[in-house]
C-alpha cells in the first residue's frame, strides 16, 4: 500500500500539480520553464483561431463513442443471451486483438486503406485515381472505432449476463414485442454498462495520438498531436501544459455532463466506471 | 428459417383475447427471423473487422517483394530472416523485454501490496486512495505522459542543481511511468479476487495457530495466484507494446520496439515492418496463451470453473464491475 501511495503521489500527483504551475509560467530564453504568473498560455489555447484541435478532438471523440456504442450493442447482446456454450470463447476472442499490440493494429490499415487496397479500389469504382482514404477524419474515425470497440463491448456485455433473464421472458408474457421488450427492458437495466463503455471510450478518445498520426498522416490535426509538438518538438512547455489543463477540464466537464443528463430522473446515481 | 402459414391468431377461447402480438402472427415470425440473421451477421461482420489487420500484418510479413509491401510477390522468409539479424531491432527487442519485465515485477508486487492493505485501511485514506486508482487509469495516456516528462525533467534539474549529479531520462523513467498505470491495473484486478474470497479458510488457519505470514503464504496467496498472474501479465503486455508514455520519457539508447515500429512507419511501411510486428504479435500471444494456462491449472487444483477461470474471464468481469 505505502509503495503504490508513493507512486501516485510521485508519479501522479506532483506531475498534475507542476504540469499546472507551469501553464502560468514563461517559456525561457533557451527553452525551458521559468516562473511567473501569466494567463498568456490560456489566452493562446483558447484563442479562437488556434481552438480547433481541441474541436476536432471532440468531434472525433463524440462520434466515434457512438459508432462504438452501435458497433458494440448487437454484439454484446448477442454474446450475452446466443452465446451459449461459446460465450468464453467468443469473449476470449474478443480480448485476444484488444491484447495486441495499438500500434501494429493501427498501421495495419495503411496496408488495407493505402493506393494498393480499398483506396486504390473504390478510387477505380468511382473513376478518380487521386482518391484517398488514408490522411482524412474517416481514416482517423475508423482507426479510433476499431481501436477501442472491444473496451466498449466488455461493460455492455458484462451487464447483459448479469441480467436476470425471467425479466425478459415476464415482458414478453405481457405483451411485449422483442422491440419493447429489448427498449423498456434490456436497455434501462444495461445503462450502467453502456455507461462506463461511453466514458472508457471517450476519454482516451480525447487524448488520441497514434492514430491521427499514423492513418492521419497527421493531417487530421488533434489536440493530442499538437501536445506532442509543444512537448517533444517545439518544446514550448508552458504553452503545452496549458492546453493539457484545458484538455482535462473538458473532459471532466463532459464526463460530469454526460452523468447527469444519463442519470436525470433516476433515483439511484450510478457512477461506476472501474 | 421459412415462416410457416400458420392462419391469423385466434382469439384465446377461454378469455377472448388475442395471444400475444409479435409471437404467433406470420408477419412477426419473419421479421424474428431476420433480426436473428442480422444479430449474427453483425456480429460475424465485427469478429472479421477485428482480426483482419492483424492478418494482414502477418501475412504480408511473408511477402517476397523488395518494392511494394501490398503486392503479392510469392511466399518468402527473407524479411525474418533480415529483421532478426538487425543489430538494431535486437537492441529495441531487448529494451522492450528490459522494461517489461521490471514494470511487470514492480506493478506486480506493488499491486498486490496495495489491494492486501486496502483491505484493513481507515475510510480516510481509502477514499483519496481510490480517487487517484481511478485518475491513474481513466486520464489519457498522453496526459501521463507529458506530466511525468515535466516531473521528470523538473526534478532532474533540481537534483543537479543541490547534488550536482545529471541524471538523464532512460529505463527507470520508462518503468516509473508504465508502473503508475499497471500498479493500479494489478490492484483492481487482485482486489476483485479478494472480494470474492472465502474467508473461513484465513480465518480456520488463525484459529489452528497459523502465523499471520504462513497464513497469507498458505492460504490467501493461492487464491489470489490467478489475479497475480494476470496482472503480470497483462502489465507486461501493457509495458511491452505501450508507444505514448515511452516516446516522451525515453532517453538515447532505450529505444523499445514500438518506438522502432513507429519510426520505420513514417519511412513508409516495408515487409521488414511487418515481419517485426509479426514477432511482437507472436510474443504477447504466447504470453497470453502461457497465462491462461497457468491459470487454467491453477483452476483445476482448485476446483474452480467457466469463465471465472480465465484471465478473459477477469478482464471483462472488472471492466463491468
Amino acid at each position: 500500500m505505502l509503495p503504490a501511495s508513493a507512486w501516485y503521489l510521485i508519479l501522479l500527483v506532483a506531475p498534475l500539480l507542476i504540469v499546472v504551475v507551469m501553464s502560468f509560467g514563461t517559456k525561457s530564453r533557451f527553452g525551458g520553464y521559468e516562473p511567473a504568473f501569466i494567463l498568456d498560455n490560456y489566452a493562446d489555447a483558447l484563442d479562437p483561431n488556434r481552438v480547433s484541435p481541441f474541436i476536432t478532438s471532440l468531434a472525433l471523440a463524440v462520434s466515434g463513442t457512438l459508432l462504438c456504442l452501435l458497433a458494440a450493442l448487437p454484439i454484446a447482446y448477442f454474446i450475452a443471451t446466443r452465446g451459449g456454450s461459446r460465450k468464453s470463447l467468443l469473449i476470449v476472442l474478443l480480448i485476444v486483438p484488444f491484447w495486441t499490440s495499438f500500434l501494429i493494429r493501427t498501421y495495419a490499415w495503411l496496408t488495407i486503406l493505402g493506393p494498393d487496397g480499398l483506396g486504390g479500389i473504390i478510387g477505380g469504382i468511382i473513376g478518380e485515381p487521386s482518391f484517398r482514404i488514408l490522411g482524412t477524419p474517416a481514416a482517423v474515425l475508423l482507426g479510433v472505432v476499431y481501436g477501442y470497440l472491444p473496451l466498449m463491448v466488455f461493460p455492455i456485455y458484462v451487464t447483459m449476463e448479469r441480467m436476470d433473464r425471467t425479466l425478459i421472458e415476464a415482458s414478453k408474457d405481457l405483451g411485449a414485442n422483442r422491440w419493447a421488450t429489448f427498449r423498456q427492458v434490456t436497455l434501462p437495466i444495461t445503462s450502467t454498462g453502456l455507461i462506463t463503455g461511453s466514458i472508457l471510450v471517450f476519454i482516451p478518445l480525447m487524448g488520441e495520438y497514434v492514430v491521427p498520426a499514423i492513418l492521419g498522416y497527421g493531417r487530421v490535426f488533434l489536440i493530442g498531436n499538437q501536445l506532442v509538438l509543444q512537448f517533444l518538438e517545439s518544446r514550448n512547455w508552458p504553452e503545452g501544459a496549458a492546453r493539457a489543463v484545458v484538455l482535462i477540464v473538458i473532459m471532466l466537464v463532459s464526463v460530469v455532463f454526460y452523468l447527469w443528463f444519463v442519470n436525470r430522473g433516476r433515483r439511484t446515481r450510478e457512477v461506476s466506471v472501474l | 428459417m421459412s415462416a410457416p402459414a400458420t392462419p391469423i391468431a385466434a382469439p384465446d377461447i377461454r378469455t377472448g383475447v388475442d395471444v400475444a402480438p409479435g409471437r404467433a402472427r406470420p408477419r412477426g415470425r419473419a421479421w424474428d427471423s431476420l433480426v436473428e440473421g442480422w444479430l449474427r451477421g453483425h456480429t460475424f461482420l465485427i469478429y472479421l473487422f477485428l482480426y483482419i489487420p492483424i492478418v494482414v500484418v502477418v501475412v504480408f510479413s511473408f511477402n517476397g517483394t523488395s518494392r511494394r509491401v501490398a503486392q503479392w510477390e510469392g511466399f518468402s522468409l527473407r524479411w525474418y530472416d533480415s529483421v532478426l539479424h538487425d543489430t538494431v531491432v535486437q537492441g529495441a527487442l531487448y529494451n522492450s523485454f528490459r522494461v517489461a519485465f521490471a514494470t511487470a515485477i514492480l506493478s506486480t508486487v506493488f499491486g498486490t501490496m496495495a489491494a492486501l492493505g486496502l483491505q484493513r485501511a481507515p475510510r480516510w485514506f481509502r477514499a483519496p486512495f481510490e480517487a487517484l486508482t481511478f485518475v491513474s487509469i481513466i486520464v489519457p495516456e498522453i496526459v501521463i505522459a507529458l506530466s511525468t516528462l515535466v516531473f521528470y525533467s523538473t526534478s532532474f534539474d533540481v537534483v543537479h542543481s543541490i547534488l550536482g549529479i545529471r541524471w538523464r531520462l532512460g529505463y527507470e523513467t520508462i518503468v516509473g511511468a508504465h508502473a503508475l498505470f499497471n500498479i493500479s491495473l494489478v490492484m483492481l484486478l487482485v482486489r476483485a479476487r479478494l472480494s470474492g474470497m472465502d474467508r473461513t479458510h484465513v480465518e480456520a488457519s488463525f484459529d489452528l495457530y497459523g502465523t499471520p505470514w504462513r497464513t497469507f503464504w498458505q492460504i490467501t496467496f493461492p487464491q489470489l495466484l490467478p489475479a497475480i498472474v494476470a496482472g503480470f501479465l497483462l502489465s507486461f503486455t501493457f509495458s511491452f507494446d505501450d508507444y505514448v508514455i515511452t516516446y516522451f520519457v525515453s532517453g538515447a539508447g532505450t529505444t523499445t520496439l514500438p518506438l522502432y515500429v513507429f519510426s520505420t512507419i513514417r519511412k513508409g511501411v516495408t515487409p521488414a515492418t511487418n515481419a517485426v510486428a509479426a514477432v511482437m504479435l507472436l510474443i504477447t500471444l504466447s504470453i497470453l496463451v502461457v497465462g491462461q494456462f497457468l491459470v487454467w491449472r491453477n483452476a483445476r487444483r482448485s476446483g474452480q470453473r467457466g469463465a471465472q477461470a480465465s484471465v478473459a474471464g477477469m478482464i471483462t468481469e472488472q471492466s463491468g464491475g
